[in-house]
């Protein structure tokens, strides 16, 4: 690999942890694609798995696999001693004051949709309405639509400025006493902003409105507190978190929770059930209806695992550093403009170069063995809001090195030489 | 290993950067929508339909290189051609592109033989695709919006 021209003159740092040790944890970035070294770069669509993950899954199923909360025989005890053990991981890795407030999900879109069916739909009339950003993702944005059209309620965005950072006083002045929520994102995927959480928090509650928070885009990168954020609800994805796909995370505060219809019904959500009517389960159980995703729970507990191994602050420390030596080389080359500059961004490098569509940036570095997102990135608000069709996004996790980012910016050389 | 230069040649990047036939057409009969969700591409398509024949056609959009440069090929190929004539052209490009058509028939197609490449790039073929999908859909129905997702 032939570094950037312009490296030696930017600083590099060394990550606060034994770099090469970490990616040996990741079988998949040993690999080679077409023929170069696999480049990773596109940590905020999924991230990879470090080995423990893919031995956690794999070991339930070849040593421990059976269903949960029924047999009484040996391994359905251990299945869900293991499942209700990673509940209480979880509830430690967002510092939840109880696990009983720990829904698994199958993702953060699936938190968002429950949400807003059994907490929005039960309560909302027509006249009322929910606050979100114009930096939403469409999973935060779409579920809100869809309860709007069934209630009569009105779903409104608050905007953002030029560097992508969240109008506070514009959000402020959207909140009205017929507001009956406020959903925002904390990490955007598109701009990669760090939102102000716990003051707009602080905002709503004033008015005793409560707040969601997507955390799809933070877990991975931030450490999660629920109870100095003092949301009401918080979602993320395992698979953003080093875990399997399938899994995600609803946090909720116990008082809604309680007060909250099931989502689904079905197995295991039930206390008794005869034809006539039936009474549910306790949480969190009201809100698991059917067999869950036992395999995946077990690689999230081993995917939190993980992190904690290797530190969260040490995780922010190098992303850090990772961006800021990818911006200032990125901002070298002529004719890229950087999308998304707020003061507090997590490891997210959106950028348009002129003359060329993301698209076929994101063809050429493949052929790299550079793996980027190139496209709208599920927030085609954001796009609008810019005014591009599209930007192309390198998004870094604590595994990249910089000689990985030297790869991309001698990949945007061969784009720019190719196309201007 | 797919070959990135059988994918960006030369004409392909012409017709990106100074596109034939890209502008709105006032006096057009025929008009349709296409979008490409995955990438964001959108185009649209005008012709001017008399006796049965494409006598003019003009797009607009925006998109990546590979559908600006099909779609300015494309206007240039279909012009002249009857809905039957330009149907069968679209499904030997068709052809073509997803790598099914016989090598012979390839330099049946002219121009648009430079989008060869694109066999070897799977994801791409949409990207070429999106002009025509959009011209089929104006020469079916006179309004029309069509999605390559």
């Amino acid at each position: 690999m032939t570094p950037a021209a312009a490296a030696p003159l930017i600083g590099r740092s060394s990550p606060p942890f034994d770099l090469d040790r970490i990616r040996a944890d990741f079988p998949i970035l040993g690999r080679r694609i077409r023929g170069k070294p696999l480049v990773y770069l596109d940590n905020a669509a999924t991230s990879q798995k470090p080995q423990s993950v893919i031995d956690a899954v794999t070991h339930f199923y070849t040593a421990e696999n059976a269903n949960i909360h029924r047999g009484v025989h040996y391994l359905s005890e251990r299945a869900t001693a293991a499942y209700d053990l990673v509940r209480e991981e979880v509830a430690r890795f967002i510092n939840a004051p109880s696990s009983r407030q720990v829904i698994f999900t199958k993702g953060a879109t699936e938190g968002i949709n429950l949400v807003a069916q059994s907490y929005g739909r039960p309560q909302l009339k027509p006249g009322d309405n929910i606050v979100i950003t114009t930096m939403e993702h469409h999973s935060n944005i779409v579920p809100w639509q869809l309860l709007c059209e069934q209630t009569g309620a009105v779903l409104k965005a608050a905007p953002i400025d030029e560097k992508g950072e969240l109008d506070v006083t514009g959000l402020e002045a959207l909140l009205t006493d017929r507001t009956r929520l406020v959903a925002l994102v904390h990490v955007s995927n598109a701009l990669g902003t760090i939102n102000p959480v716990k003051s707009i928090v602080a905002l709503a509650h004033e008015r005793g409105i409560p707040v969601l928070v997507d955390g799809a885009q933070a877990a991975p990168h931030l450490l999660v507190d629920v109870q100095d954020l003092d949301c009401d609800f918080y979602v993320f994805s395992g698979h953003k978190v080093f875990g399997p796909t399938g899994i995600g995370v609803l946090y909720g505060r116990e008082t809604l929770l309680e007060a909250m219809p099931p989502y689904q019904g079905g197995g295991d959500m039930i206390a008794t059930v005869s034809i006539q009517r039936s009474t549910y389960a306790p949480l969190p159980a009201k809100f698991e209806a059917g067999t869950p995703m036992i395999a995946q729970v077990a690689g999230l507990g081993a995917a939190l695992k993980y992190v904690d191994t290797v530190g969260l602050e040490n995780v922010g420390a190098w992303e850090r550093e990772l961006l800021a030596y990818a911006t200032d080389c990125i901002l070298e080359i002529e004719g890229l403009r950087i999308i998304g500059t707020a003061q507090h961004k997590a490891s997210v490098l959106g950028f348009v170069m002129n003359g060329v569509h993301p698209h076929d940036i994101g063809t050429i570095l493949d052929n790299e063995g550079i793996a980027i997102r190139a496209g709208h990135h599920c927030a085609q608000p954001v796009m609008e809001r810019f005014g591009v069709p599209a930007t192309a996004r390198a998004s870094f996790a604590f595994y990249n090195t910089l000689d990985e980012v030297d790869a991309l910016i001698a990949g945007l050389r061969t784009v720019k030489k190719m196309f201007c | 290993m797919a070959s990135l230069a059988g994918l960006y040649q030369e004409m392909i990047l012409d017709h990106n950067r100074a596109p034939q036939n890209f502008r709105r057409m006032d006096d057009a009969n025929r008009r349709a929508e296409g979008n490409n969700p995955l990438c964001g591409d959108r185009l649209t398509v005008w012709l001017r339909m008399t006796d049965g024949k494409i006598q003019d056609a003009a797009f607009q959009g925006s998109g990546c290189a590979i559908s600006k440069a099909s779609a300015s090929l494309m206007t240039a190929a279909v012009k002249g051609k009857s809905q039957a004539e330009a149907e069968a052209l679209f499904e030997r490009f068709r052809g073509l592109v997803t790598g099914k058509l016989d090598p012979d028939e390839a330099e049946t197609l002219g121009k648009l033989a430079v989008f060869s490449g694109l066999s070897e790039f799977p994801i791409r073929v949409k990207c070429a695709s999106l002009s025509w999908h959009a011209l089929k859909a104006a020469l079916e129905q006179p309004d029309a919006v069509v999605s390559t997702e």
